[in-house]
């Protein structure tokens, strides 16, 4: 592979995509789920029965984001999406819009909703306060098909970047974009290449970290499902940066699609030369392997996922010595994110300096957010850092349905905490959300209403750090067992003031002896709802009352929570 | 565990004919026989077999050069592996946030008042198991609940009670 034939499968897509119709089957993982391949096969029969393959093309694309409307198709070029297909509607799209033109406005997205639709999707507020850097080609080409990727330009950033640049322009180049890791601790991208880099060694590693554990967050599999070869280029690049030979993808048992999408992007790439020996013709050769995880959380932390791709029991390991220095293998070793990986080719392609214009001056660029919970509009959204919250979820998120009143937000899963109502000005900043209490994350974002009772809400959290700690160091395994036990007391409204300041207690300790991530961020959606609504924790303990009527109060002690 | 390990090593070998257990071995010789292939060996295994019977774990750690305690570690640390087989009918409800905060909780209790039946536990009959994933990523559609490969969005907690009757054949 040349970028001579690079550029000549590019232009002969584009070519076949000018003089056609192109109809855009949704088939991310909520929109399969509520019918998305019948409607495809349905569209794809038509046009075969009708003989129109030369005119309309029906192709299934990655997440469009408007997950709650799904089943959604588009219609390229003329930017319209219908919602709610079924196979009836699939027919009208087919015979009047695809064959004859002509836009069904009963359809469309985000008709019947509060907002009302557009008759472009683009210009709907859920698209227009969005950014789409991530996720420009999810919902836009087939990630089953490579020729598609290299449609929209892809694999050239790995030509610039193996035939232009030395690893040290690559670097110098990621490091003035700003990008920090998106997995959620947001240690700067650059910074972290340029470690692995410096250490020398005659192999080393690239990892990408697809194990996205966090319950309610759903960005990396949509990433992954809709746009495989972005992360595989972004590897590469990676991987030429810091002298890596070998990758391995590790992504979640739960997640067959992404890894099916991930296997045939690798077969392909492998099949035209952009994986495996001599890429473009240089010095430079990559591999790539699948890990498929086995569902547990913390092998999300590096060092646990380290022993997993091993074969060992997920148990994290103190740091340091970093993975950049000793990691897999005992080797030097890149741990980035799916999302991190997948914002490198445009950085390489438009430059870190046009990168570094997005966002706020600390942290730049766009981030995915999963929206969900009470909020009328959930999916998949990205938008560039520092839009406030009240933004994504009036405008992108079209506000709370039923009538209710916003309660919270909670960003960082289990590792987070929740923004109240007097926040929702806050910026979507690594600084400014670490301000009121919580982190950025990996991009969940859980919208709760009056009807979530948030003594309850940390009691779910705390269940699930509680399941989900390894029981390698003794704070974690048994401070969050002991978390756990309090809390169903306050929920079960047999607490006192005295487990109250106990629970305070050991928030504090777990928080600072923990040896992980997973334990030292375990308190946090505690302290943070204890934060904002301690009021609701002392009507559960002195008035034996929950206001949002989620907890049954009075039970006996003999009844424990769900273990 | 002393115990469970004795009685495997008690059984008989796994039937090397079994086409599922050929199927292991071209999984061993696909990722390699070393101990780091093992998890990706037991998924193998797992897909095959619908669980992991302790005489196939006591094959894999022999043919992998691992110690019976490291795979039998490993398969107890991942909540992936079973070491039970499953009920005829597989009911999983998604506990992500998304459906915990639309009610996911109300579908677990339905189901244990109605089928005495608690998450990772299966009937007498061995006709249902419950159990609980952490987020299937439909978090659009929640709560949400699979019954078998079918997916139940925006579930009720009578809808799914109703499903799982019809599904075991109960008449009420």
């Amino acid at each position: 592979m040349n970028l001579e034939e690079l550029k000549a499968i590019e232009k002969k897509v584009r070519e076949r995509k000018a003089g056609r119709k192109r109809a855009c089957v949704c088939a991310g993982a909520g929109c399969i789920s509520s019918g998305a391949t019948a409607v495809l096969d349905k569209l794809q029969q038509g046009v075969k029965n009708a003989g129109l393959e030369n005119q309309i093309e029906v192709i299934p694309t990655g997440c469009m984001g408007a997950c709650n409307q799904g089943p959604l198709v588009g219609v390229e070029p003329d930017q319209i999406v219908y919602q709610k297909v079924d196979g009836t509607i699939a027919e009208q799209i087919l015979d009047q819009h695809l064959k004859a033109g002509k836009t069904l406005p009963k359809y469309l997205l985000f008709e019947g909703t509060a907002q009302g639709s557009t008759p472009k999707a683009p210009d709907h507020p859920f698209y227009k306060k969005q950014m789409k850097i991530v996720l420009e080609n999810c919902g836009a080409v087939n990630p089953e098909d490579i020729e598609d990727y290299i449609g929209v330009g892809g694999y050239q950033a790995l030509h610039k970047a193996l035939v232009h640049m030395s690893p040290e322009d690559v670097i110098a180049e990621v490091k003035q974009s700003g990008l920090r890791g998106r997995g959620g601790a947001g240690f700067p991208t650059g910074l972290k290449w340029e470690t692995v880099y410096k250490h020398v060694n005659e192999m080393k590693y690239a990892i990408c970290n697809g194990d996205e554990g966090d319950p309610g967050a759903f960005m990396d599999r949509s990433v992954l499902e809709g746009d495989p070869h972005r992360i595989l280029e972004g590897m590469a690049i990676a991987s030429y940066a810091v002298g890596a030979k070998k990758g391995y993808l590790y992504v979640r048992g739960e997640y067959p699609l992404a890894i099916k999408r991930l296997e045939m992007a690798i077969k392909q790439a492998k099949k035209i030369g952009l994986l495996g020996a001599n890429i473009f013709n240089t010095d430079f050769s990559f591999d790539v392997e699948i890990r498929i995880g086995a569902g547990a959380f913390v092998c999300g932390e590096e060092t646990a996922l380290i022993a997993s791709i091993e074969g060992k029991r997920g148990t994290p390991r103190p740091r340091p010595p970093y993975p950049a220095e000793s990691g897999l293998w005992g080797k030097p070793t890149l741990i980035n994110n799916v999302e991190t990986y997948a914002s490198i080719a445009p950085i390489l392609l438009k430059g870190g300096a046009w990168y570094s214009e997005i966002g706020t001056p600390k942290a730049t660029g766009t981030k995915v957010f999963a929206l969900s919970g009470k909020i009328n509009n959930t999916g998949l959204i990205e938008v560039p850092i520092g839009i406030s919250l009240r933004e994504i979820i009036f405008d992108i998120g079209g506000g709370i349905p039923d009538g209710k009143k916003f309660k919270a937000a909670q960003t960082g899963g289990p590792s987070g905490g929740c923004i109240p109502e007097q926040h929702l000005d806050t910026k979507m900043d690594y600084d400014s959300l670490q301000a009121v209490g919580t982190i950025m994350g990996s991009g969940g974002l859980i919208i709760m209403d009056e009807t979530s009772c948030m003594p309850d809400v940390a009691r779910y959290f705390m269940e699930f750090c509680m399941d989900e700690s390894c029981g390698k160091c003794v704070p974690c395994r048994a401070g969050t067992k002991q978390m756990y036990d309090l809390l169903t007391k306050i929920c079960q409204g047999r607490a006192s003031l005295r487990d109250l300041e106990l629970l305070e207690e050991l928030a504090v300790m777990v928080k600072e002896a923990s040896l992980c991530g997973l334990g030292q961020t375990a308190p946090n959606p505690l302290l943070s709802t204890l934060r904002y609504f301690r009021h609701e924790y002392m009507a559960h303990i002195q008035d034996k009352k929950c206001a949002a009527g989620v907890c049954k109060m009075n039970q006996p002690a003999a009844v424990k929570g769900a273990h | 565990m002393q115990a469970t390990l004795n009685r495997a090593s008690q059984m008989p070998d796994v039937n090397r004919t079994d086409p599922r257990i050929k199927r292991v071995i071209v999984a061993m010789n696909t990722y390699g026989r070393k101990p780091e292939s093992l998890i990706q060996v037991l998924h193998a295994a797992q897909n095959l077999f619908g669980y992991l019977p302790l005489p196939v774990i006591r094959f894999i750690a022999k043919e992998l050069k691992a110690s019976p305690s490291r795979v039998f570690g490993v398969v107890t640390f991942y909540h992936f592996f079973s070491l039970k087989p499953n009920g005829e009918h597989n009911c999983l409800v998604c506990t992500g946030t998304a459906c915990y905060v639309k009610g996911a909780q109300l579908l677990l209790d339905q189901i244990e008042k109605d089928f005495n039946l608690k998450p990772g536990q299966t009937t007498p009959d061995n006709k249902l198991s419950l159990q609980t994933a952490r987020c299937i990523g439909s978090c659009g559609l929640a709560p949400a609940a699979t019954i078998d490969e079918e997916i139940l969005a925006k579930v009720t907690p009578g809808e799914i009670a109703k499903v799982l009757r019809s599904k075991m054949g109960v008449t009420a």
